[in-house]
């Protein structure tokens, strides 16, 4: 056994940070080390955190993690900010809100940039989330950047998703429709102390029931003040009720296999992107580019017919 | 491999002006660095805890209230216990250049007074990197 995950299993945190770098910096080794790792995991459930800029997500992963304490679980938050497009830097800031528990020492927290990735997570997060897993962690909490409608991502890497708005984001329910009211399990109206919170409550209500819940989960719409700990527990308990109806239903198990599914197709497509430019190189894709540029043909015809030589090449019999 | 230099940039002790910090958070975000802002009123071992959770390359303290002589051997002290001996502690301040000194013989690395242009901080940070960083296992 690779002596770093030999130490992450035994607990060490300085080993489960530096394999989370490995990981995110898509170091050669990272794979051998997640192939080891991904023998010790446990399956904890994986709860996502989304919601647009300022709805309070971190306060109220804080509040989460507070609870999921007391009740003796050992907690490992993944909390991902936006890398800069310009200088591909960033500033990771969910911390200032996650202090109080910063210290626990049943809680272990990693900042992630996006580097890149739109989907609201960082495109390695959810190998983070497996290395957490080994390391032992009960539950998983998966904070995303919040940009209010690409955060798709995370619902395909948690097993329960809370999306978090605020009585003002009242105007944007229209937009919320289309993205985060499909990935809801359980919306939390943060800030409720303030105006306008009952009636965010009943516009989601009332967007949620055009829609037939028959033998679906029908996602509840609570109220919280998270920097006050108001409500936290009652979204923790949906969380709770959610992961029961999942094991009864077997839609965990579902939702897992498309999970991995969707995983195993991306990351394959990342390998092949890497492996034909890697053996073709730049120059046949500037050529390609250039005959599109000249008018000769379609981006899409010239993709149809690189793809179909690959296959060709692919397929044709070793000499 | 997408390797990036990462700084935790945090405020210890009480003092509560941290503007100096975002500045300086900003201008490594703008130089291509992930930082790991950790906000005011933090503790030693708050800072390092974080270090580690972290695997900064690079922790960068503001020290206003006087107490850089208790706070960066604290921080390192820390650091050394943790097996994180390896990372660079720097910042900035209120700090007489005796003190500097002082500083710098227990393993603290430059300390940056008011005035600094922030793109000293940067090329600082990244001459480190480029001789130090990545070198542990």
């Amino acid at each position: 056994m690779d002596p770093l995950v030999e130490r992450v299993l035994q607990g060490e945190k300085s080993a489960l940070a530096r394999v989370i770098s490995r990981i995110e910096n898509r170091e050669p080794q990272a794979v051998a080390l997640l192939d080891e790792l991904f023998l010790h995991q446990k399956a904890a459930p994986r709860i996502g955190v989304t919601g647009p800029p300022g709805a309070g997500k971190s306060t109220l992963v804080t509040g989460l993690i507070r609870i999921l304490r007391e009740q003796g679980h050992r907690v490992g938050v993944v909390a991902v900010d936006p890398t800069s497009p310009f200088s591909g830097g960033a500033v990771l800031g969910d911390r200032v809100r996650m202090n109080e528990v910063a210290l626990d020492p049943g809680v272990f927290i990693r900042s992630m940039a996006t580097r890149g990735s739109l989907g609201g997570l960082a495109s390695t997060s959810r190998e983070v989330c497996e290395a957490l897993d080994a390391f032992g962690s009960d539950r998983i909490l998966l904070e995303t950047v919040g940009v209010g409608q690409s955060e798709l991502d995370v619902a395909q890497a948690a097993d329960s998703t809370v999306v978090v708005v605020v009585p003002e984001s009242g105007d944007s329910v229209q937009a919320l429709k289309a993205g985060l009211m499909e990935i809801a399990d359980i919306f939390v109206v943060n800030k409720a102390d303030r105006e306008g919170a009952d009636r965010m409550v009943h516009d989601l209500e009332s967007a949620l029931s055009l829609k037939n819940w028959k033998d679906r989960w029908k996602p509840p719409v609570l109220k919280t003040v998270a920097s006050r700990g108001e409500g936290i527990r009652e979204v923790n308990e949906a969380l709770e009720r959610h992961a029961a109806w999942q094991l009864e239903t077997g839609q965990l198990s579902h939702r897992r296999r498309e999970s991995v599914g969707a995983r195993i197709l991306e990351l394959t497509r990342e390998a092949v992107t890497r492996a034909v430019l890697a053996k073709a190189g730049r120059p046949e894709l500037e050529a390609r580019v250039d005959a599109v540029l000249k008018g000769v043909e379609s981006p899409y015809r010239a993709a149809e017919r690189w793809a179909a030589e690959l296959l060709d090449t692919a397929n044709a019999p070793s000499p | 491999m997408d390797r990036r230099i990462r700084v935790l940039v945090g405020k210890p002790g009480l003092d509560g002006h941290d503007r100096g910090a975002k500045v300086v958070a900003a201008a490594l975000r703008d130089a291509g660095m992930e930082v790991i802002y950790t906000g005011l009123h933090q503790t030693p071992e708050m800072i390092v805890e974080a270090a580690v959770q972290e695997d900064v390359d690079v922790v960068a303290l503001s020290v206003l209230s006087g107490a850089h002589l208790t706070v960066f051997p604290r921080v390192r002290a820390l650091l050394e216990e943790r097996g994180a001996g390896h990372k660079l502690l720097t910042g900035g301040g209120i700090i007489p250049d005796e003190d500097i000194e002082m500083l710098k013989q227990k393993g603290v690395g430059r300390l940056f007074g008011p005035g600094t242009n922030t793109s000293d901080i940067v090329e600082y940070i990244r001459e480190w990197a480029r001789t130090h960083a990545h070198s542990e296992g």
